[in-house]
């Protein structure tokens, strides 16, 4: 398993690699990696339909006890069945999809990019459904968002790619962030993070609870659950190969993939139940109701999978193994037709130049075979016998009559209905849609003329509607690999067989209303549409996910920038007032409760002296006019202090201290004659006795800290630090000098950390000079200049190439 | 400090600076290898190498600077900061702390016996990360003698308030 992971995501950088290159020819080689994966999961199927599961561990995050721990159960070998053979078919189809005309032209130079990053998805995916760590499981997750990301805005020069494919990674990441607190949660509850051993004994409690609340929410942003499907609908402007794959048959399903694997064990717990139905409920209306308003044949099929993976949640989210074989049966169903339905979307859009259904005026006869595949898809999704979907939607019903005896499943049983209903008119809107039945008569009649797509296009949505009619008409087909995946799902289950027939039971007689009411809806279609409008137009203060969403956006970027523009407004005087007040009042509110009164006030008569010079130097510094003055002042409180250090026995101190300020006056003296050598005070941003309060209450702040910290040493009991530390000093740092052995051993991690502090410091230090310059080189006004208007701009400019760091070779004068 | 035309070159500056920069460069290199025992260290070593730099840079301007050393400012802190952490990591390797010290004590013809601990290494490093520093800033905000000497104005520049960064990072 792991080597086939490491296959997806070597190919597929390989055919990023050679993406340009290959073109379209790239899903051939991508092709592969799904291809070995079914040929894999075949030798696999005996031994795991026998109730096996095949377990492989790689150690990880060892610390953290992280491992990738891969195992494949039933019901991981039917994802895998999915993503891996759906997968393989789109491949082939994408080879028809982006021959070189018609509307594939658009992206052809990213057609390699998007073979390849379709490989790394189905890696991804194959690891969600894979992984029996919950951590991995998330990585996985995350890698399935990312790529689905890059797919959507795959096509990086239309804007409106890139719009979708945002909103995408927004609603999904931020929901994977809450999916990762809650199974954080979950999985340090349980003390397991492995789902097979979570099953065995499922953690309970209030914080469970709300931890299943955060999961919920990621599986619902990830599914495009309501509120959060405003990002299905707009991932469609991808190309349709990444929407059939990832938007409706493979990624969508990992939230409800992660619902069925948690359901049986947490469904009783908190208020799972309620929010889960709830959700799915609101999903499955809002999704079926939306998708028959639609037009674009994409959309409606965007809204349509937006109903059934409400449909999906609904059955899988109970915790009800019975129900949850329908929700097993409908996964593969739903996979089945609707990736089938896309492929023939696909065709028309690259062979018409439309998906509109009001341009599309029917087909010709060469159209048939993508036409049945058409037809057959919707029947199966309206849930017609004999064909997949209507088993599933048969198993949903008899599920429901027959076992659903929790609070509210009546109300459940009914939203079925009704969405079904719903779900039977837009499938009849899409065919209907087909042959031309929406056509304005004014529209350009291209779809009779169009030519038909070649078979190797057609090919891959055949193979799909022979499995929606075959395994419709023989269900025990999947018999096997669907009670399996039951049982692997809900241990103590019993799955019943499939049946096409089951006799006439409430459920047989429930799928003839729906049919019957969904046919009346058709043949009304004219008054729905405007009910609908006209409910719209009474509904249209409550605002759709889409607009909250943007409003949300929206609201964020006019925070962020109120916020930034209040605390960044430029003023260099005011940052630095904030950074100190800050800086030394929080610490001094700490502080001023130690405060233990004034210590010995002169020790020595030198200290007298010392400190004479420090107030004199430092007042001095405070009132002369010239910079390079006040510099030379602070150098003179420097040396001062580095008498102190002298008095008090610290030559080691005093030795640093004179070098620094040597150096730092130099260096000071290097950059202050860039500035002009007296102060000017313009416009005070700040006026003069704010100023000199700030300077007040720093000095007084750090005047206390100063006394604090020193006093403070006395009140650690038994064996003092510093003592400690002279007595290890030789024994253990190997040196004499105390000091330089706490530079660079004791305290060696403070050293590496400072060093880099300097390295940063130098970096900052070049790349503000050489922003300086730079702005000399593209003739903005100089800062000298914005300074000092008046003085003569005889500068010259500099020259030759310089090194990334250093290098500015500037003339001018030094004395 | 410019801002007025400035003799090409002082001879006896020059000179003198020579003679120095020498006796600087000895006095550090005292520091760092005294730095165990005796006062001193890698910083105070490559304060005192700035400070000489910082001479260098009175009699020969940025090129001066520039030519200390055969390797680029950069380099000497890249490698400054490698040598340090590289002295920190190797324990690991061997199987000890981060930062575990040993020490070796061989026989050397005219030495003698010479106890080398393996701190110097990386207070080399922390010399190297200050010169390097130094370097940099000069290269960055520091002229070139002029050709001729004419009046020229001093190259614009928007930063006052990195130069003492060294100062006070440890």
């Amino acid at each position: 398993m792991f080597t086939l992971l490491v296959f997806h995501l070597v190919l597929g950088v390989a055919v990023i690699a050679a993406g340009r290159r290959l073109g379209r020819s790239g899903f051939a080689l991508a092709g592969l990696a799904p291809l070995a994966t079914v040929v894999w999961a075949l030798t696999q199927t005996d031994e795991v339909l026998d109730g096996e599961a095949r377990v492989e561990t790689f150690s990880w995050v060892g610390g953290l006890n992280i491992a990738i721990d891969l195992r494949l159960d039933a019901f991981a070998l039917l994802m895998v069945a999915l993503v891996s053979g759906v997968g393989l078919l789109i491949c082939i189809y994408a080879l028809g999809y982006f021959q070189p005309h018609g509307p594939g032209d658009v992206v052809k130079d990213n057609v390699g990019r998007l073979a390849g990053m379709m490989t790394l998805f189905a890696g991804a995916m194959l690891g969600v459904v894979l992984s029996d760590h919950l951590i991995a499981l998330f990585i996985f997750w995350e890698l399935t968002s990312i790529t689905s990301y890059l797919l959507i805005g795959n096509d990086d020069i239309n804007p409106r790619a890139r719009a979708a494919a945002l909103q995408a990674i927004l609603i999904t990441g931020m929901g994977g962030l809450v999916l990762l607190a809650g199974l954080i949660i979950i999985g340090q509850s349980a003390g397991t993070y492995l789902l097979s051993e979570l099953i065995l004994d499922p953690p309970t409690g209030a914080i469970v609870n709300t931890g299943l609340i955060f999961v919920l929410i990621g599986a619902f942003t990830k599914s495009a659950q309501a509120p959060f499907s405003s990002w299905l609908p707009g991932a469609m402007v991808a190309p349709t190969p990444v929407s059939a794959y990832l938007h409706s048959a493979t990624m969508v399903k990992a939230g409800v993939y992660l619902v069925a694997r948690l359901a049986p064990m947490f469904a009783l717990s908190g208020n799972w139940r309620l929010v889960v139905l709830t959700v799915g409920s609101a999903t499955m209306l809002i999704g079926g109701l939306r998708a028959l308003r639609q037009h674009d044949l994409k959309l409606l099929l965007a809204y349509g999978t937006v109903s059934q993976l409400g449909f999906m949640m609904l059955l899988f989210g109970t915790g009800d193994d019975h129900i949850a074989q329908a929700g097993v049966v409908l996964l593969l169903a739903h996979a089945a037709f609707k990736a089938a339905l896309f492929m023939v979307v696909g065709m028309v859009d690259h062979q018409v130049g439309t998906r509109d259904i009001r341009k599309l005026h029917g087909f010709g006869v060469s159209w048939r075979p993508a036409l049945v595949a058409g037809v057959v898809g919707a029947a199966s999704m309206a849930g017609v016998p004999p064909l997949f979907g209507f088993i599933s939607k048969e198993k949903a019903l008899e599920g429901y009559v027959d076992h659903g005896d929790f609070v509210g499943s009546t109300v459940i049983l009914v939203v079925i209905v009704v969405a079904s209903i719903l779900t039977f008119a837009y499938s009849a809107r899409f065919v209907l849609g087909l042959f031309g039945a929406f056509a304005e008569p004014e529209a350009d009649d291209l779809s009779h003329v169009a030519r038909a797509p070649s078979f190797g296009f057609v090919a891959p949505a055949l193979l799909l509607t022979v499995v929606s009619l075959g395994v419709g008409i023989a269900p025990v087909l999947v018999d096997r690999l669907v009670k399996a995946s039951t049982v692997a799902l809900h241990p103590a289950a019993e799955p019943k067989h499939l049946h096409l027939w089951a006799g006439f039971t409430s459920a047989f007689m429930l799928s003839l209303v729906v049919i019957g009411a969904g046919t009346l809806l058709t043949l009304l279609r004219g008054q729905v549409s405007t009910a609908q409008r006209s409910a719209s137009h009474a509904l249209r203060f409550i605002p759709t996910s889409e607009q909250a969403f943007n409003f949300l956006l929206r609201a964020v970027g006019f925070t962020a920038r109120r916020v930034t523009g209040f605390l960044q407004n430029g003023s260099l005087p005011i940052y630095v007032s904030v950074i100190l007040m800050v800086a030394t009042g929080v610490p001094l509110v700490a502080f001023a409760g130690a405060w233990s009164g004034f210590g010995d006030v002169v020790e020595t008569p030198a200290h007298v002296v010392l400190v004479a010079m420090i107030m004199a130097a430092a007042l001095g510094a405070s009132i002369v006019r010239r910079r390079i003055a006040a510099a030379l002042m602070l150098a003179a409180v420097g040396y001062a202090m580095a008498g102190f250090y002298v008095s008090q026995g610290a030559p080691d101190l005093a030795l640093t201290q004179f070098a620094i300020e040597t150096l730092s006056t130099v260096l000071f003296v290097l950059v202050l004659r860039y500035l002009p050598a007296t102060w000017t005070h313009r416009a005070p941003a700040i006026a003069a006795p704010m100023r000199i309060a700030v300077s007040m209450f720093v000095g007084v702040a750090i005047f206390v800290f100063a006394l604090v910290a020193s006093g403070a040493r006395s009140d650690v009991p038994g064996p003092q630090q510093s003592e400690a530390m002279v007595e290890n000093s030789l024994t253990k740092g190997k040196g004499r000098n105390v000091v330089n052995v706490i530079l660079v051993d004791f305290r060696g991690w403070d050293t590496m950390g400072e060093i880099t502090v300097l390295l940063v410091a130098a970096v900052g230090a070049v790349s503000l000079a050489r922003s300086g310059r730079r702005s000399d080189e593209i003739g903005a006004p100089t800062f000298e200049e914005i300074l000092d208007p008046d003085e003569p701009d005889d500068f010259v400019d500099n020259d030759g190439p310089a090194s990334p760091l250093v290098g500015n070779e500037s003339s001018g004068g030094i004395s | 400090m410019n801002r007025r035309g400035a003799p090409d070159r002082v001879f006896v500056l020059d000179q003198a600076i020579k003679v120095i920069y020498q006796s600087i460069l000895v006095l550090a290199l005292y520091f760092v290898f005294a730095g165990h025992n005796l006062p001193g260290g890698g910083f105070v070593g490559g304060l005192m190498v700035g400070a000489a730099v910082s001479l260098r840079y009175v009699s020969g301007g940025a090129e001066a600077v520039r030519t200390t050393f055969r390797a680029p400012s950069h380099v000497v802190l890249g490698c400054g900061l490698l040598l340090s952490s590289g002295t920190a990591l190797v324990p690991v390797l061997l199987g000890g702390a981060v930062l575990e010290h040993g020490e070796i004590e061989p026989e050397l013809p005219v030495f003698g016996k010479v106890k080398v601990v393996s701190a110097l290494p990386f207070d080399v490093g922390v010399l190297l990360v200050v010169v390097g520093l130094v370097l940099m800033l000069f290269a960055a905000f520091g002229d070139d003698l002029p050709i001729e000497s004419a009046e020229s104005t001093a190259v614009v520049n928007a930063s006052d308030n990195e130069s003492d960064n060294a100062g006070e990072s440890t």
